[in-house]
């Protein structure tokens, strides 16, 4: 195979990168936390990325040729499912927004796994309205004072960093008054409260934010431009939950067909007929994640990525429901209900009835699955808006 | 023990459409959106003359979609099942009542696999002649060799087979029939003295049924033991498998119309677009068809490259967007209300067509058995 434009990154040359940051770091004798620098300093981070900031400007779809050629070496990963929100979220809108001086700060240690994010958008009266948000931000001199209350903040327990959606002009309509910023969590001001979820974790919480001063710096994108930048943000975030690559019977479903296979006495031929069903389903979901993968190259997603974080909640919840019921008596226990703070958000982990609890909030957690449906049909489909009425009056004239 | 599987990690597929895709797609598309306006298609019905064989012969000899899986050596374009799906999409997008999926696929992927057809080939590639694989409609890939037909040791056959669509345009059969040594593949000609055609009455409209009687019919072998049943087996893999783009074509048809209905029709002062209920039963339809597309898209692509994971690309996509179509078609109708229920409206020609589909090539219940055995989820 030759390329085509001299400047291509292709799978042969990806693994011959690879190759050599193995020769020059060895996996089994330098520590995790070196490895992961030099990874990143190689380009071999996220390969779509720029160069200079962990990638080569490589095809997206070139990122499983380098995974798979150092999973197979042994090398350390940097532990995806502790820095979610980080990879997923907070890197591509610093990417997209970020100066260069922020996006050098900040995406190594984020990459590396040195400095967990999290994501302080939804508030007590804010959630699927998001842009309803009350949280303040008073400018003053060269920082902004920022004073309100966050919700459901996953891994706010562990992070250094968030990013930070507030409301820095009351009088202007509600997608006018909004500016983001990333947010110190060690900041004086910054109070996080454990929120326990229906698994017995506490995997959120709940964020109090009292005159934390951000400075000016740390703004990410225009002020008063809040809303665009944080539409980055989400459209990321639903491909982050719905859209992983995953091999075939990667995630919940091959956990189900591991069980159907070792425990011939569950088989019925009702749970039989649903679980077949329930495999086409999961194997077409990963050939779209696929597909739209394949389409974005290295484009950011579009309001299409909504689609993939729908099929992957419905999957969740529905092949969890689907384990628990066929395991039949061991399915009325559960692993253990003591608090715990965890430190990663994990989908498949821990048991059945935990699976089972924690994929309700996949229908919940980056945008409802209505809200997905809304913008699908509105952003997608071209179909007529709601008749609105909050959409042109001052934030601070809304009913409350 | 759990059978032998075959769950293997794949990033190797190219589910996208490639230029060239792009091209055949846009020249078919064009063709058929000047000659095979769904009015014309539902004009055609009402006489009872729905092969449309002029548009037939401009598709197979002007734009060669006839020879597309014909190798050059054998007068075709060499093209794959990759191509052949991308015309299948346009031609469910506007239910044309052409042979292209029973004669240049099925029937011709058939006579590619006997050692003696090189003229039949010849013939089907160039769009001088159609063919038909004398099998019911409804075959799943991985049926038992048919049993309807019976050859002597002169290859003159005898029996009967139903439900074989699209055979009353087809200048030629290839008939499976069990002979004297077993199983074989037969070539008869369509005024061939002694076969006999009863016309019933079709579901779908586009591609009507034939049932076919061969009394002492005297038939040309084209392939015997050996090679008339892994012939026959691509064929129907190939036919399953090609038929969910044909699906997804009636599906994206049958979501457009209904989006584009529901922006123009207003009740309450409002179009009915822009009620919530049905914008989330839209949204659902959209992410059903973009599924049905990686799903269609894969099992091209595996048939194309002659993967050893073809039979389950082609089992999943089947088992996918047959009821995807389906479903695509029912609301479509339910949202457009009474004119949906009219005969004038041409919707009801893709829900006959979905539904048909969904029946052809074996049922999704059927696709989804086949899978069990394939990834190792035995009952
Ligand atoms: C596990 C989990 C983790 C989370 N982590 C984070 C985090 O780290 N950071 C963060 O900022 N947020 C986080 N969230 C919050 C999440 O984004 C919000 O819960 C979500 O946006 C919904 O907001 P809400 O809870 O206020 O529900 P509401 O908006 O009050 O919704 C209530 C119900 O009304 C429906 N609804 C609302 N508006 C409409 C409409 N226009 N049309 C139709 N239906 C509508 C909703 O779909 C829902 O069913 C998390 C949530 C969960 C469950």
């Amino acid at each position: 195979m030759t390329t085509t434009a001299a400047t291509a990154v292709d799978a042969d040359e990806l693994r011959g990168r690879v190759s050599a940051l193995l020769a020059e770091y060895d996996p089994a004798t330098v520590d995790r936390l070196t490895f992961l620098r030099a990874r990143f300093d190689a380009g071999l981070a996220w390969v779509h990325y720029p160069r200079g900031l962990g990638g080569l400007d490589a095809p997206r779809a070139l990122q499983s040729v380098v995974d798979a050629a150092l999973e197979a070496a042994g090398a350390p990963d940097n532990d995806p499912r502790r820095i979610g929100i980080g990879l997923g979220m907070a890197a591509p809108t610093l990417l997209r927004f970020g100066t260069e001086r922020q996006r050098r700060r900040f995406l190594r240690p984020l990459w590396t796994g040195e400095e967990v994010w999290c994501q302080l958008f939804s508030e007590p009266g804010a959630g699927s309205d998001l842009a309803s948000l009350g949280t303040r931000a008073v400018r003053d001199g060269d920082a902004w004072v920022v004073t309100g209350q966050k919700v459901w903040t996953s891994s706010a327990h562990t992070a250094r960093w968030a990013i930070l959606l507030a409301r820095t002009d009351p009088e202007v309509p509600k997608h006018q008054g909004l500016t983001y910023f990333v947010c110190d969590m060690h900041a004086p001001g910054v109070e996080v409260r454990p929120l326990r979820q229906i698994t017995g974790e506490a995997e959120f919480n709940e964020v109090f934010l009292n005159e934390v001063r951000v400075p000016d710096e740390h703004r990410l994108g225009e002020v008063g431009d809040g809303w665009r930048v944080a539409r980055t943000t989400l459209m990321n975030e639903r491909v982050a939950i719905g859209g992983q690559a995953l091999p075939r019977e990667g995630g919940m479903i091959g956990i189900v067909a591991e069980l159907w296979r070792g425990r011939p006495e569950l088989r019925t031929p009702a749970l039989h007929d649903r679980l077949l069903r329930l495999w086409v389903d999961a194997e077409v979901a990963r050939l779209t994640g696929e597909r739209l993968r394949q389409q974005l190259a290295t484009g950011a997603p579009g309001p299409e990525g909504s689609g993939m974080k729908l099929a992957f909640a419905r999957l969740a919840q529905e092949i969890s429901g689907l384990e628990v019921e066929m395991l039949g008596e061991e399915g009325l226990r559960y692993d253990d209900w003591t608090l715990r703070r965890p430190q990663t958000v994990d989908f498949t982990g821990r048991g059945p009835g935990y699976r089972y609890l924690r994929a309700k909030g996949n229908s919940i957690e980056g945008g409802t699955s209505e809200i997905l449906r809304n913008i699908i049909a509105e952003r997608v489909l071209g179909l007529p808006a709601e008749p609105r009425t909050d959409k042109d009056v001052a934030w601070k004239d809304l009913p409350r | 023990m759990t059978p032998a599987r075959t769950v293997v990690p794949r990033t190797d597929q190219d589910l996208l459409y490639s230029e060239v895709e792009q091209d055949l797609r846009s020249s078919v598309h064009d063709l058929l959106a000047d000659r095979c306006p769904p009015a014309a298609v539902l004009a055609r019905c009402e006489d009872r003359t729905p092969h449309d064989l002029a548009l037939w012969r401009a598709l197979s000899r002007d734009l060669g979609v006839a020879g597309l899986l014909v190798p050059p050596a054998h007068g075709g374009h060499g093209a794959t099942a990759r191509e052949a799906a991308v015309v299948l999409e346009e031609l469910g997008a506007s239910v044309a009542p052409v042979p292209f999926l029973t004669s240049a696929v099925v029937a011709t992927t058939a006579l590619l696999g006997c050692s003696g057809a090189a003229d039949e080939i010849a013939r089907l590639a160039s769009g001088a002649a159609t063919a038909v694989l004398t099998v019911p409609l409804s075959t799943a890939p991985g049926s038992a060799f048919p049993q309807g037909v019976r050859a002597d040791a002169a290859g003159v056959l005898t029996g009967r087979v139903t439900s074989v669509g699209d055979a009353g345009c087809a200048d030629l059969l290839v008939v499976p029939a069990t002979g004297p040594r077993g199983p074989g593949l037969y070539a008869v000609h369509a005024g061939a003295r002694g076969l006999g055609a009863d016309l019933p009455v079709s579901l779908d409209l586009t591609r009507p049924l034939v049932d076919i009687h061969f009394d002492r019919v005297a038939a040309r072998p084209l392939a015997g033991p050996g090679a008339a049943e892994p012939a026959l087996a691509t064929a129907l893999l190939t036919g399953a498998g090609l038929l969910a783009s044909e699906q997804l074509g009636i599906a994206q048809w049958c979501l457009d119309t209904t989006v584009r209905h529901l922006g123009e029709r207003s009740q309450f002062g409002r179009p009915v677009g822009s009620f919530q209920a049905l914008k989330h039963r839209l949204a659902d339809r959209w992410l059903e068809v973009v599924s049905a597309r990686a799903a269609a898209r894969s099992a091209a692509d595996a048939l194309a490259s002659g993967s050893t994971d073809a039979p389950v690309a082609v089992a999943v996509a089947q088992a996918y967007c047959a009821p995807v179509a389906v479903r695509a078609a029912e609301e479509c109708l339910q949202l457009h209300g009474g004119i949906g229920m009219t005969w004038e409206h041409p919707l009801h020609l893709f829900l006959k067509r979905a539904k048909a589909d969904e029946v052809a090539f074996g049922t999704p219940g059927r696709h989804r058995a086949a899978l069990a055995g394939l990834v190792g989820l035995p009952a």
